[in-house]
C-alpha cells in the first residue's frame, strides 16, 4: 500500500523525529511512504483565528499535493480534522458566496482520504500491536481534535498497551484541554497558561516518565511549560514510541 | 444598587487578573466539576439522548426559520387568552414598557424570578431610576444583588461564591433589604436556604406585582413555561396580581407537544435532574387563580441581528442550561465576570458578540475567549456548534473590529510563503541554522512574548523533516531535486 | 413612526431572506426518533417506579389503599404535628373521615397567602402522576384548589391514583389541557445555588408526601 505522508508544518520545521518515526513505523509495517514534498500548512492557525479567505489557497493546495493517493496519513489529530471538518466548509462557503463549486469538490474529495495515524494504525491496517518495544512509563493526553472532532476514542491507548515494555499510567482529567488552541495560547496566554499548569501537574501527578499525546503542538505547549518549571516528564509523540524497538533506538526515543 | 457590565476590559485582560484569584478557581472548579459528573450521570440514564438533542435541535431550527410566523401566532394566543403582548425592539424599549406597567398600578415595588432577558436588558438599573425597587428572589440571584455584586453563570449566578461568602453577604446585608439574617447563622447550605426563605417571605406575601422571564412560549396555544427548583418562581408567578414576563423572540416553541422534548432536554443538561422541583405553565389568566393582569413583553435587542448570520443564528437555539459553561476549560479558570456579559462561557462568547454587535472591545475579545476544545458542543443539548459560531465570529472580527491590521498583514506574508514551497523549505533550513542562537525567552513584545512569557520555546532541530527526506528519497532513488521542482 | 411590533417582525423577515417562503408546513417536520418511554412497566411496577423516582428527589411516598386511604392521611397529618390543613372546596369528603381536630381552610377565591401562611399542611389530589420523572402535575382541577393552595404551606400532601399514572412526559402530556394553569412537582422545595450542591427546601413545601392509592378509585 502506498500512502502519503502529511507531515503538518509543526511537526517539519520543530519535530523532525516525529516524522522520521512515522516513515520507520509505517515502512516497518509493510507501506509504502511518500512524503510529496509540495506540502506545507493545512490552513489551521489561520482559519481558526478568522483568517478563511486566506486559508482557502492552502486547502487548494493541500488537494493538489494529495492527489492521487488512496490515503494521506498525518500525526496530528488537529489538522486531520481541518481537513475532514473545516474543508468541505470552506468548500460550502465558497458555494454560498457564489464563488465557485472547484473547493468544495477539491475539499470533498480530500476529506475522507485524510486519516490520522493512530486511526490508519488501527482502522486502516488492523494493527494494535505494532511490534514496538518502549520501556518506560508512559501517560497519555488525548487531545481535543483527536477526541472530539475525530473521535480516535481508545485506538492510541490500545495501541500504546500493546507495545512491549510500557506501563501506562491513567492521566487524571485526561479529556481536559490543554490550553494550547493554536493563537488562543498568544490571545489568551493567562488562561491557556493556567490550563496548561492544570494539565501538567495532573502528569506529573502520574508518576510517568513520558508525557505521551498525538499532537505536537499540544506537546509544545506543554512542553514548554515543563521546560520552564524543569520537570522531568518528557513530552513525545505516540509515533515515536511506536517507532521504538528492542534493535532500533533512535535518537529520539529516550535511554532505556 | 448593582452594578453593570459597562466598563469591563477585554476577556484577555480581565481573564490575566482572575485567573490568578484563587479563591475564586477553588469555588469554580468545585462547583463545575460537582455537577458536570452529575450531568454525565442524568444524560447516560436516557438511551435516547441522541435523538432527543437531534429533536431538540430541529425543532429550534424549524422555529427559527419562520420566526415571524410563530410570534404572530403566540401573540394572537396569548391575548385570546387574556394576556396583553408588548413588543421591545431593544432594551431601552423593553425597559420603559415595564416601568411603565409597574407604575399604572401603583406599585413601587416588585418581586422577580430569575431571567436573563431581565439581565441582558439591565431592568433592575432602570426600574431604580424610576424609582421602582425590584427584589431578585432566586437564591443566588439574591447572593449576587445583597452583595452589590455581579452574575458569573447562566444557572447560579453566585457560582464564584463559597458557603462562607454566602454566609457574610447574609449577615453583612440582609438587614438593608427586609428581615436580617437569623443570629448564628452559619454556613451550613440549609442554614442558608431557610435564611432566604425567612427573609423573602414577607415580600412574596406583600408583592402586588412580579417580573418573569421566560424557558419556553408555546406558539399554538400561548402558554409560558417557567422551570426552577426552590419555589420562588411559583410564589412570583402565583400571588401578585399582576405579572410582566420579559421573554426573547426566540423562546418560542411551536407545539405543546415540543415541551416533551425540552422538558427532558433542559433539567438533566442544566441542573442533573430528571425533572426540576417545580415548573409552572400558564396560558393568559385564570379567573381567580393567579395574577389577574398578564403583560408579555417580546424582546428583540439583537436577536433579529443574530438570526440574520446563517452561521451565527444557531445560538439562538440557546435554551440557557448552562452545561457548556460547566464543562469549559476557560470558563472554569477566567470566571464568569472575564466574560464582560450576563451570558459568560462559551454560549457567552457567541451570544453577547452577536446581541450586542463587535464594536467594542470586549465583545471583538470574546469570540476568542476559547481554545475550540469542543467540550460546550459535546454537552448542548440542542447541538449549538459553539466553535464552528466561534471561528465565524473571528472572521467578522477581523473584517469588522478595529485593531486587526497587523495580524492581517502577518498572516498574509504567511499565507504567500506556505503557498511556495521552495521559498518555504529554504526558510525552514535558515531558522534550522540560527537554531544556536535561539534563547529560551524572547525579550520581543506581541505573540512571542506572550508564548515566551510562560513557556519555552520548543528548540529547534537541526534540520527539517524535509531536507532527511530528500537526503534518504536520494539514497533511495538516486535522483535529486524533488524540492526544487515542488510547486 | 412605525410599532416596534412591526420594525422587528420586519427585521425578522430581513434576517431570514435565505429562507424560501411559505408557511412552516412547507419545512419537513422535525424528526422525533426518541422513545415515547424509557419503561414498560404497567400496573405495580410503574407505580413502584413514581415511587422510586419521587422518593429519589426526597419526597416522603406512602402506598394504600382507598379503604385505608382516610386512616392514613389522618396519620400523615398527626406525625406532622399539624393543627390546620388548607384543602380544596371539592376535596372528596372521605379523605378527611378520620382527621380530627384539626382546623380546615376551605379554598376559595377569598382565601389570602397571609392566612394560608399559618397553615401547617395543604392536602389535595393531582392532575396525574409521571412515573420516569417522579413528577405530580396540579392543574387546578378537580381536588385541586387554586395554585397558591399547595404553595405558601409549608407541608404538601398529595394525593395520586393508579389511573393517574403516566409512564413518561411523552405519554403525559397529550392528557393535559394547556389552557389550564399547570404546576409540575418533582420532589420538595430545592436549590442547587450553593457549591452546586442540591440542597432540599427553600421556599416551596419543604415536605412533600405522596400518597399513591392502589386499586380502582371509589
Amino acid at each position: 500500500m502506498r500512502v502519503a505522508l502529511f507531515l503538518t508544518c509543526v511537526n517539519d520545521a520543530l519535530y523532525p523525529d516525529t516524522g522520521r518515526a512515522v516513515v520507520t513505523l509505517l515502512e516497518r509495517l509493510g507501506v509504502d511512504v511518500d512524503f510529496p514534498a509540495g506540502q506545507t500548512c493545512c490552513g489551521q492557525p489561520q482559519y481558526n483565528t478568522g483568517y478563511r479567505r486566506e486559508t482557502e489557497p492552502l486547502a487548494r493546495r493541500m488537494a493538489e499535493v494529495f492527489a492521487g493517493y488512496e490515503y494521506v496519513v498525518t500525526p496530528s489529530g488537529s489538522c486531520a480534522a481541518m481537513v475532514r471538518d473545516n474543508y468541505p466548509r470552506l468548500g460550502a462557503r465558497a458555494r454560498a458566496e457564489a464563488s465557485g463549486t472547484e473547493l468544495g469538490r477539491a475539499a470533498e474529495e480530500l476529506a475522507p482520504r485524510t486519516v490520522e495515524l493512530t486511526e490508519f494504525l488501527v482502522d486502516v491496517l488492523g494493527v494494535t500491536d505494532v511490534g514496538a518495544y518502549f520501556p518506560h512509563t508512559v501517560t497519555y493526553h488525548p487531545s481535543c481534535h483527536g477526541l472530539r472532532l475525530l473521535g480516535l476514542g481508545d485506538r492510541p491507548l490500545r495501541l500504546l498497551r500493546a507495545v512491549r515494555g510500557l506501563t501506562l499510567i491513567e492521566l487524571p482529567g485526561a479529556e481536559e484541554c490543554c490550553g494550547f488552541g493554536g493563537t488562543f495560547a498568544v490571545k489568551n496566554p493567562a488562561v491557556s497558561t493556567a490550563m496548561g499548569l492544570d494539565k501538567i501537574r495532573n502528569a506529573l501527578s502520574t508518576g510517568a516518565e513520558v508525557l505521551c499525546g498525538a499532537d505536537n503542538s499540544c506537546l509544545m505547549h506543554l512542553g514548554g511549560l515543563l521546560r520552564r518549571q524543569d520537570r522531568p516528564v518528557r513530552p513525545l509523540h505516540i509515533a515515536e514510541i511506536l517507532a521504538a524497538t528492542e534493535h532500533e533506538r533512535t535518537e529520539t526515543v529516550m535511554p532505556a | 444598587m448593582s452594578r453593570t457590565f459597562l466598563g469591563m476590559p477585554p476577556f484577555p485582560k480581565a481573564a490575566a487578573v482572575s485567573t490568578r484569584n484563587a479563591r475564586l478557581r477553588a469555588n469554580l472548579t468545585r462547583a463545575t466539576h460537582t455537577i458536570r459528573d452529575k450531568r454525565a450521570r442524568a444524560v447516560a440514564e436516557l438511551d435516547d439522548w441522541a435523538e432527543l438533542r437531534q429533536s431538540g435541535r430541529e425543532i429550534k431550527d424549524r422555529t427559527l426559520r419562520h420566526l415571524d410566523h410563530y410570534l404572530l401566532q403566540a401573540e394572537q394566543a396569548v391575548t385570546a387568552a387574556g394576556g396583553t403582548v408588548h413588543w421591545a425592539a431593544d432594551a431601552a424599549e423593553a425597559n420603559r414598557i415595564v416601568a411603565d406597567l409597574v407604575r399604572a398600578t401603583g406599585e413601587s415595588e416588585v418581586v422577580k424570578v430569575k431571567s436573563m432577558a431581565t439581565q441582558e436588558i439591565g431592568l433592575n438599573e432602570a426600574l431604580a431610576a424610576e424609582g421602582i425597587t425590584a427584589y431578585e428572589t432566586d437564591l443566588a440571584e439574591l447572593i449576587v444583588q445583597l452583595a452589590d455584586d455581579l452574575p458569573s453563570h447562566i444557572l447560579v449566578p453566585a457560582i464564584h461564591r463559597n458557603r462562607g461568602e454566602i454566609r457574610d453577604i447574609f449577615r453583612g446585608s440582609m438587614a438593608r433589604w427586609g428581615r436580617p439574617a437569623p443570629e448564628g447563622l452559619t454556613d451550613n447550605p440549609a442554614e442558608l436556604a431557610e435564611a432566604a426563605r425567612l427573609h423573602l417571605r414577607e415580600k412574596f406575601l406583600r408583592a402586588k406585582v412580579a417580573v418573569s422571564g421566560a424557558n419556553f412560549i408555546v406558539a399554538e396555544t400561548g402558554t409560558l413555561v417557567v422551570v426552577e427548583s426552590e419555589g420562588n418562581g411559583r410564589m412570583c408567578l402565583t400571588l401578585p396580581e399582576t405579572l410582566i414576563s420579559v421573554v426573547g423572540i426566540e423562546k418560542l416553541v411551536p407545539s405543546w407537544q415540543d415541551l416533551e422534548v425540552f422538558l427532558q432536554l433542559l433539567p438533566r443538561s442544566s441542573t442533573a435532574e430528571r425533572m426540576n422541583p417545580y415548573t409552572s405553565l400558564w396560558t393568559g389568566t385564570t379567573p381567580s387563580d393567579g395574577p389577574s393582569n398578564f403583560h408579555l413583553v417580546l424582546l428583540d435587542n439583537g436577536r433579529s441581528d443574530t438570526l440574520a448570520d446563517q452561521v451565527g443564528r444557531q445560538a439562538l437555539r440557546c435554551i440557557r442550561c448552562s452545561a457548556c459553561l460547566n464543562v469549559c476549560p476557560v470558563y472554569e479558570r477566567a470566571g464568569g465576570h472575564a466574560y464582560g456579559s450576563p451570558y459568560p462561557g462559551p454560549i457567552g462568547a457567541i451570544l453577547t458578540p452577536q446581541l450586542r454587535g463587535l464594536q467594542n472591545e470586549v465583545d471583538a475579545s470574546l469570540p476568542y475567549a476559547s481554545s475550540l476544545c469542543g467540550a460546550c458542543y459535546e454537552v448542548c443539548p440542542v447541538a449549538i456548534d459553539i466553535p464552528e459560531v466561534l471561528v465565524q465570529l473571528r472572521e467578522r472580527v477581523v473584517e469588522q473590529a478595529p485593531g486587526h491590521r497587523l495580524e492581517r498583514a502577518a498572516m498574509k506574508s504567511a499565507g504567500w510563503l506556505l503557498d511556495h514551497p521552495a521559498v518555504y523549505s529554504a526558510a525552514l533550513r535558515t531558522a534550522g541554522k540560527a537554531r544556536g542562537l535561539q534563547p529560551r525567552r524572547l525579550p520581543l513584545p506581541g505573540p512571542a512574548k506572550a508564548w515566551s512569557d510562560s513557556r519555552d520555546l520548543p528548540v529547534l532541530p537541526e534540520r527539517p523533516f524535509r531536507d532527511w527526506w530528500n537526503r534518504r528519497d536520494d539514497r533511495n532513488h538516486g535522483h535529486t531535486g524533488k524540492d526544487d521542482a515542488a510547486r | 413612526m412605525t410599532s416596534a411590533r412591526d420594525r422587528i417582525l420586519a427585521k425578522v423577515r430581513a434576517a431570514l431572506a435565505d429562507v424560501p417562503p411559505g408557511p412552516p408546513d412547507a419545512d419537513p417536520p422535525a424528526t422525533r426518533a426518541y422513545r415515547t418511554a424509557h419503561t414498560e412497566a404497567t400496573g405495580p411496577a410503574l407505580l413502584a417506579l413514581l415511587a422510586e423516582n419521587l422518593a429519589d428527589y426526597r419526597a416522603v411516598v406512602h402506598q394504600t389503599t382507598s379503604a385505608r386511604l382516610p386512616e392514613l392521611l389522618a396519620e400523615i397529618l398527626r406525625a406532622h404535628g399539624s393543627r390546620s390543613v388548607a384543602v380544596p372546596a371539592d376535596l372528596p369528603p372521605e379523605w378527611l373521615a378520620a382527621t380530627h381536630d384539626m382546623t380546615r381552610l376551605i379554598d376559595s377565591p377569598d382565601l389570602t397567602a397571609e392566612q394560608l401562611n399559618g397553615v401547617d399542611s395543604a392536602l389535595t389530589g393531582c392532575a396525574l402522576a409521571i412515573a420516569e420523572t417522579g413528577t405530580i402535575v396540579l392543574d387546578a382541577g378537580p381536588a385541586q384548589g387554586r395554585r397558591m393552595l399547595t404553595l405558601v404551606p409549608d407541608h404538601h400532601i398529595c394525593v395520586i391514583r393508579a389511573d393517574q399514572v403516566a409512564a413518561s412526559l411523552p405519554q403525559a402530556l397529550p392528557r393535559l389541557d394547556p389552557t389550564r394553569p399547570q404546576t409540575w412537582i418533582s420532589g420538595p422545595s430545592a436549590t442547587s445555588d450553593i457549591e452546586l450542591e442540591r440542597v432540599e427546601g427553600v421556599h416551596g413545601p419543604r415536605r412533600l408526601e405522596v400518597v399513591v392509592v392502589s386499586g380502582r378509585p371509589q
